[in-house]
């Protein structure tokens, strides 16, 4: 992704480019090799049980929305500074795709939690700060789809989008402090570790490859829909000023 | 730019002071979410004390949300934020003067609710030191972070309901830390809750920062 300056931006004519259908049966092709190890060929774990299958979209999609907060961040930080209208829409596709693998994040979390802890939802310090990492995002797109003009959205959801990560880290850090203070966070320490066995660790590893491809996938389509929205609306407009025209133009002949 | 700030500050609560509004509406409000906690959980069981300090401190909140709002919708109207933005005065000034008068609402707030959890929950009160140090810390970042997304949903249909979406998964943090710093301090440990006081301290200065470089581009547009 190169920055360009609003002059010589030349977006995309379509949602779809050869590129991005390799790009889009690339993920396919991985989500069904997801599947088949995931489900079929890696074995239960010796303590999760088959729940553990749970994880290979789980891990994955949590970094995945990590990476999409930081496009997001990073898109408002270049729109504010060089008022790049193309790096505004990176940060909202960001914050869109963010906001559902950290959906997905949290609904795998909870279905693997209920067999494992017996609860759908703890206190957990990852548990609480993924779900204010949600709201944060529901903050950023409430301000983006705002009902007014381009730029005060685009300049007031910057702002916000500016403040992403780093509000991101200091509530993570505060609810860091928070549980500690109270319990050692033990629950979900076992991540990754040389003690996995193989084959799971290859289906986590197909994991990261299929769901970093449907992020990618959906990161661009979801720039791409965007962009040719915001072309929508002011080619929309320049063709409503003439249709009433046209039509004043008709009253005037015929009354 | 500290000139611009103490007038900016001086009309808003000159403003509150003769619109009485903080005084009749929002400090009654304060004072009934404090009931309404009695209400909620059974005053008889000790319930009340043990949670004083999340209490007092989602009190201040929802009743500061309310000095906000109120903070901003008296330059919404008439045409006030043109006139401000063409009053050659420094839009940091503005930002830090709206952050003191919001401020020293929150205070009187704040003093106001204490007074409350005494009375109404008969909470003994220790700790002096680290409960007004926490209620300093907590005010300028509720206060700063507050008129920053102010800002953001300032002038939009919407804002009623934007602001406390915005607000109040930022100001968690605040809420979590002025809580156990207020806990340490009544349990009789305030060497627990320095710490979260130093948290607080970064937030605060994170949201002046942005504040300080934020609110002239926020001004500009229409």
């Amino acid at each position: 992704m190169i920055p360009q300056t609003p002059t010589e931006v030349t977006g995309p004519a379509s949602t779809g480019s050869r590129a991005t259908r390799v790009l889009g049966l690339l993920a396919l092709v991985a989500l069904g090799v997801l599947v088949l190890f995931g489900l079929i060929l890696s074995p239960a774990d010796a303590s999760q049980g088959e729940s553990v299958r749970i994880m290979y979209v789980h891990v994955p999609s949590a970094t995945v929305a990590y990476i999409g907060c930081f496009l997001t961040t990073l898109g408002s930080i270049i729109y504010l500074w060089r008022k790049s209208r193309w790096w505004e829409l990176v940060a909202y596709a960001g914050a869109e795709v963010a906001t559902l693998f950290t959906v997905i994040t949290l609904v795998t979390g909870m279905l693997w939690g209920r067999p494992t802890w017996g609860v759908y939802w703890v206190w957990d310090a990852r548990l609480t700060s993924t779900a204010m990492l949600l709201l944060l995002l529901l903050g950023y797109l409430a301000v983006r789809r705002l009902p007014a003009d381009y730029e005060v959205r685009a300049k007031r959801a910057a702002i916000v989008g500016l403040l992403l990560v780093p509000n991101v880290m200091i509530v993570r850090k505060s609810v860091d402090w928070w549980r500690t203070l109270h319990q050692k966070p033990t629950l979900l320490s076992n991540g990754l570790d040389s003690k996995i066995e193989g084959l799971m660790l290859f289906s986590l590893f197909t994991g990261f490859i299929a769901i970093s491809l449907v992020f990618g996938w959906l990161i661009v389509h979801r720039f791409r829909l965007a962009w040719l929205e915001e072309q929508v609306e002011s080619e929309g407009l320049d063709i409503a000023i003439a249709e009433r025209r046209a039509e004043a133009l008709i009253g005037e002949v015929a009354p | 730019m500290i000139r611009d700030a103490l007038l900016v500050a001086g009309k808003d609560l000159r403003l509150e002071w003769r619109s009485r509004v903080a005084l009749n509406q929002v400090a009654p409000f304060a004072l009934l979410v404090l009931v309404l906690f009695a209400f909620a959980l059974d005053p008889d069981r000790g319930l009340l004390e043990k949670a004083t300090p999340g209490l007092y401190w989602v009190a201040v909140l929802f009743s500061g949300l309310l000095a906000l709002q109120r903070s901003f919708s008296i330059e919404s109207a008439d045409g006030n934020r043109d006139a401000l933005r063409l009053s050659g005065l420094d839009p940091a000034g503005i930002f830090l003067g709206k952050v003191m008068a919001v401020g020293l609402q929150l205070l009187a707030l704040e003093v106001l609710l204490g007074i409350g959890v005494a009375v109404l929950y008969t909470t003994p009160i220790t700790g002096w030191i680290l409960l007004l140090v926490t209620a300093m810390v907590a005010t300028v970042a509720i206060a700063a972070a507050g008129t920053l997304y102010g800002v953001v949903a300032a002038g939009l249909r919407v804002r009623e309901t934007l602001l406390p979406l915005l607000l109040l998964p930022v100001l968690a943090p605040v809420l979590i830390g002025s809580t156990r710093a207020f806990e340490a301090a009544l349990g009789g440990t305030p060497s627990e809750g320095w710490p979260w006081v130093g948290l607080m301290g970064v937030i605060a200065v994170l949201y002046i920062v942005a504040g300080v470089f934020g609110f002239g581009p926020l001004m500009e547009e229409s």
